[in-house]
């Protein structure tokens, strides 16, 4: 295709390259009123402007020449860069447990897109190995890149099908099962695993990385051994996310994955489970429980598979003020469930009152969760939470709102009467409910305290 | 093997076979022989509140043991954008440090930390970037791409430094020649390391991110002192804007030298421009050096495709070395290899810098690729023996030494020892075929250095995805344009036409003061020659030998010569008025007057003195010669004539009349 030569480039900046005939990749001496630039033309990112070309000169640094100024392009060669992880044969080795790893996207592994110019997943075992070579001393490894699409983009297509794929792997006596994921939804896609593939009898570790793989200071290469390890040896038979626990480079935490929340836009020590304490602490070397209730490895396949989600469930956040057509487009949208995430201890103004009376009349199961993430929903306390229980509204005890979203689009892909999605609402299922807070299930230290301060002095975060 | 062997003696005839010469002794025609080259990366800090890419304070700086929280990194090597794995990155990947970072929440965020991503550049130090571009005659970018530059060693948390290019091209006019520039980047500055030992490396974060430029010039420097001249001029330009930081640290410059054979070294972070015409004559010979050990390997031990080297493991218990060293070792269970190095006698022991030879580029080596601290070997060219003859003799025999071979005995923590191994074996062979590419640093003689790093290329540089590219417009550049210092070349031609005695040269453009000179002419009518020695001397002076109060600034001194005019009084009262300035610009001017004692006196009355005094002088005077006179006199009255009457004019109304000589 003639547009591949000058790849990405548009308006102004195609036209003057076309004039010359200067492709990407062309080593060129550009004249312009600003003096002369020399270097190779690289592609230029989508989402810039159509007025630059961009030059990688010979020091290594890009720069962009801006069109208007140019007066000549002389092409003098061409050298086209091969951006590739060096692939190496992933050694098999007797002893070790084989571990399959499912690729869906996110920076575990990445490489440069110069259509967006950010980063995009590279994958397979071979790459992977090249990267983080000391993954052939954890597991045999063997991988299958299941779809590619950014965290953002998972939906309940890519649950049903990665739980398929899960199942059918442990099915065949695989020893563990890793995900590689983004982590904006990484919480999501854990707790949909949790109901969809139940007793399993081999870990499933969820894990991504925070920093991308591309540059050297990546959590990705850590999280990756973790997760491995974990899921090659470690006797937690769960759907767990394995993340950094501090952002230094020293363990990492198994969460479970109806508990476990990202807390930070870009920390890399971002996953925590909320209202409880993590299943585990991760190094290179051991798995170290924190909980003791957790489900054993076993030897056998006996895996269960609950395929199922619908997309009648969604999720409303109030704010004071909030007028009860918000809810009523929802209900005439044909939502089947609506999960409140209601202020305090799980409120919400009189105002909404008429739409969650009206929820109730046609049939639409209204639940409600907190705002403040940590805590129960306690609707006996005041007078607003009686009344809104009287119309219908069913609290969720300490569930998380993403896992309470999650678990009812499950529900409601088995079923539509109201009295059974209640119940399994109400089920708890791997913890997503729990009987009990503990003491040090809520820990938000606050800086400038001077004991929190003596404390961080002394352990790394 | 010959115990013959002298290895002082060698050391001494290697140093004459290369033809070494002290700095003081080389002339052009000794840089020319061995093929001297040079070129500089300046760095200087700029004047910005904040760092380069997030909201933290710039220029606050703490103590080593101040700190808040301690952060944990490891760093592993990526591709670069043209998907390839750099060469220092592999070395850094194989020594494994655990990095560890202190933080001080007044100058860290969670940005220092690669916790977060960048903000937006600083607008400010861009600005000044640009400014520092057009006085450098640079083409200027159309469009600034901040990239990625890789940095292993931890100096950086993320494992790279932001930087970006402003402008490409220009040039410097030196006194006897001009100077090609390469470009010009503008950068974020490194964490400073605290301490390094074994596989710890310790930072501390607040120098961490402070807007830096780079300036790169063309390696056209053909002896040590055009580095120096060029460095000044650079340093002089980037002050002359007076919108960069002065001070320790804040202009650190990477010096790159080659010798004819040899290959592009770079000499990190020196930060006096003294000390490069030393560092770059003892590195050309270094590698010239080399380049002799070359010829010597190829004549002696053959094709490096054949050499092999050969190493047995010892136990420390059973061998039972006198030699403390290795008694130590012993003791704390460390491992002792052997290692014969066929054909490398003579070469050990070779001259490479004063005071060092070819042993110790291995053993720095050992030291930053394999973690062995040193000391960290002894070998058969030590030029004072560790080891008894016996013991010796009994390593040659375990290592099957032929006449013509070296060994060397190494130990340290069994872990690190395959490394120690691969990283004396290579350097060995590359011995035989090349100067190695490296940065080194200097050691405190000032003069000689040390193996730091494998020299990165251009292979450790990615695009920043984390930011989108900044396009500088015309209208931008031209506003910057209209208000650029004038040119470093055309201040040192100015300070010349104004008869400025050339030994202020380096102070007044270090301390950007010929504005302040051109002002004082313009609006007081002074004489810059004058005023020019007050800076260089006077000023100089008081600078290096008192503290001076937070409140003065140089813009002040046209406070006090100001008010010298308007009082009409003469200005020669200024030097004395000085220091008490200096220590506190609050005071009111009078009040320094009078605490000098001074009154306004007319010249009558000062040279109404003069009859007086000569004939006193004629008296006491004890020296055959006649010429003491006018000294004595204006010794006695100075004190009354200074602010009254210029000591030149006093000194002719003291010849008026001859001196009666009994």
């Amino acid at each position: 295709m003639n547009d591949d030569i000058f790849q990405g480039y548009k308006g102004n900046a195609l036209a003057l390259l076309q004039k010359y005939t200067a492709r990407v990749w062309a080593a060129v001496a550009i004249e312009t009123t600003r003096g002369l630039f020399e270097g190779t033309i690289l592609p230029r990112a989508e989402n810039t402007d159509e007025e630059h070309i961009v030059l990688k000169i010979i020091t290594g640094y890009n720069i962009g020449v801006e069109v208007n100024t140019v007066t000549e392009i002389r092409e003098t060669g061409y050298k086209k860069a091969n951006y590739q992880i060096p692939e190496k044969q992933f050694p098999v080795t007797e002893g070790l447990p084989y571990v399959k790893l499912f690729g869906t996207g996110g920076t575990i592994a990445s490489r440069l897109d110069y259509r967006t110019g950010a980063v995009i997943p590279a994958f397979s075992p071979g790459e992977l190995y090249g990267a983080v070579p000391e993954l052939a001393d954890i597991c045999n490894l063997d991988t299958e890149k299941i779809f590619a699409v950014f965290s953002e983009n998972m939906g309940p297509k890519q649950y049903l099908e990665l739980a398929h794929a899960i199942v059918k792997e442990i099915r065949n006596g695989i020893d563990g099962i890793v995900i590689g994921h983004g982590t904006d939804t990484l919480q999501h896609t854990a707790a949909v695993l949790t109901y969809m593939v139940r007793n399993s009898p081999v870990p499933i570790i969820l894990v991504g990385s925070q920093r991308s793989s591309d540059r050297p200071s990546s959590d990705a290469a850590l999280n990756l051994m973790h997760a491995m390890f974990t899921a090659g040896t470690s006797d937690i038979a769960e759907v767990m996310v394995c993340m950094f626990g501090p952002t230094s480079d020293e363990y990492g935490l198994l969460h479970r994955g109806t508990r476990v929340r990202k807390m930070h836009s870009s920390y890399r020590s971002t996953f925590r489970t909320i209202g409880d304490t993590p299943v585990a602490r991760v190094t290179r070397k051991s798995i170290t429980p924190i909980k003791k209730d957790y489900n054993p490895r076993r030897k056998d396949t006996n895996v269960e598979l609950y395929p199922f989600f619908s997309e009648k469930a969604t999720m409303l956040y109030y704010y004071p003020g909030m007028k009860p057509d918000v809810m009523f487009a929802m209900i005439d949208a044909g939502y089947k469930g609506i999960i409140i995430v209601g202020t305090g201890l799980g409120h919400v103004n009189k105002e909404l009152y008429p739409a969650i009376v009206r929820a109730k009349e046609e049939g639409v199961c209204v639940f409600m969760v907190v705002q403040t993430i940590w805590g129960y929903v306690h609707m006996f306390v005041y007078d607003t939470g009686r009344d809104m229980m009287a119309k219908g509204v069913v609290p969720l005890g300490n569930m998380l709102p993403e896992t309470a979203y999650i678990k009812l689009g499950w529900v409601l892909g088995q079923t539509e009467d109201p009295i059974e999605i209640k119940k399994m609402m109400l089920t708890p299922i791997c913890s997503d409910i729990t009987d009990r807070e503990p003491y040090n299930g809520y820990l938000v230290l606050q800086g400038g305290v001077p004991e929190v301060e003596e404390f961080i002095k002394k352990v790394h975060k | 093997m010959s115990q013959s062997f002298n290895p002082k003696l060698n050391y001494e005839l290697t140093k004459e076979a290369i033809g070494y010469v002290s700095r003081k002794e080389a002339t052009q025609a000794d840089y020319d022989r061995i093929g001297f080259m040079s070129g500089l990366e300046v760095h200087q800090q700029l004047l910005t509140l904040r760092k380069l890419f997030c909201r933290c304070p710039a220029g606050k700086f703490n103590s080593h043991d101040d700190f808040d929280a301690e952060i944990v990194r490891h760093m592993r090597p990526t591709l670069s954008e043209l998907g390839e794995y750099d060469g220092t990155a592999l070395m850094e990947f194989k020594t494994r440090k655990n990095i560890t970072y202190r933080i001080k929440n007044e100058t860290a965020c969670t940005y220092e930390i690669d916790d977060t991503p960048p903000f937006p550049i600083d607008p400010i130090a861009l600005n000044i970037a640009l400014e520092v571009s057009i006085l450098n005659k640079m083409n200027v970018v159309g469009e600034v791409h901040i990239t990625r530059k890789q940095y292993l060693d931890g100096s950086i948390p993320g494992g790279f430094q932001r930087t970006a290019i402003i402008g490409v091209g220009g040039k410097i006019q030196l006194q006897n020649k001009t100077i090609n520039l390469i470009q010009l980047s503008i950068e974020e500055d490194s964490s400073r390391e605290i301490s390094d030992i074994g596989h710890e490396r310790i930072y501390k974060t607040d120098r961490l991110g402070m807007p830096l430029i780079e300036t790169v010039t063309h390696p056209e420097f053909l002896n040590p002192d055009e580095v120096k001249e060029g460095a000044d001029y650079i340093r002089f330009l980037n002050r002359s804007t007076g919108k960069v930081r002065t001070g320790i640290g804040s202009t650190r410059a990477d010096v790159n030298v080659s010798c004819r054979g040899g290959t592009r070294v770079e000499i990190k972070g020196v930060a006096h421009t003294q000390w490069m015409p030393e560092l770059t004559h003892n590195e050309c010979f270094r590698q010239w050096a080399l380049v002799h050990i070359i010829k010597l390997l190829n004549e002696k031990a053959g094709d490096v495709s054949q050499w092999k080297l050969n190493s047995v493991t010892l136990d420390p218990e059973e061998m039972n070395f006198s030699c403390e060293l290795l008694q130590l070792a012993c003791k704390e269970k460390q491992g002792l290899i052997a290692l014969c190095l066929p054909g490398f006698k003579g070469i050990l022991s070779h001259f490479t810098q004063p005071k060092q030879m070819f042993a110790d580029e291995i053993a720095t080596r050992l030291k930053v690729i394999a973690c062995l601290e040193k000391p960290n070997m002894i070998h058969s060219e030590n030029l004072y023996p560790l080891l008894s003859a016996a013991e010796t003799n009994k390593i040659s025999e375990l290592l099957s030494c032929k006449k013509d071979d070296a060994w060397i005995l190494l130990w340290g923590p069994e872990a690190d020892l395959p490394t120690a191994v691969e990283t004396v074996d290579e350097r060995c062979r590359m011995a035989f075929t090349c100067v190695p590419n490296e940065t080194r640093k200097s050691l405190s003689d000032g003069g000689t250095t040390l193996f730091e790093r494998v020299l990165p290329g251009a292979d450790r540089m990615y695009p920043d995805t984390d930011s989108a590219p900044i396009p500088l417009k015309n209208d931008q550049i031209e506003e910057i344009r209209k208000q650029i210092p004038t040119d470093i070349f055309d201040r040192f031609q100015q300070l010349k036409a104004w008869g400025v005695p050339a030994d202020t040269y380096t102070y007044i453009l270090k301390k950007n003061l010929v504005p302040l000179l051109e002002i004082l002419h313009d609006e007081l009518n002074i004489n810059p020659r004058f005023s020019g020695v007050f800076m260089g001397h006077t000023l100089k002076f008081i600078e290096n030998n008192y503290t001076r109060s937070p409140a003065f600034e140089y813009r002040k001194i046209f406070d006090l010569f100001k008010f010298l005019k308007d009082q009409k009084l003469n200005l020669n009262i200024a030097e004395k008025m000085f220091l008490a300035y200096y220590r506190n610009p609050t005071l009111d001017f009078n009040d320094i007057l009078s605490s000098l004692n001074f009154k306004v006196v007319s010249k009558k009355e000062i040279t109404d003195k003069i009859p007086a005094l000569k004939e006193t002088f004629s008296r006491i005077k004890f020296s055959k010669k006649g010429n003491g006179s006018n000294q004595w006199i204006i010794g006695q009255i100075k004190e009354m004539a200074l602010g009254n009457m210029s000591l030149s004019e006093l000194n002719t109304e003291i010849n008026r009349e001859p001196l009666l000589i009994p």
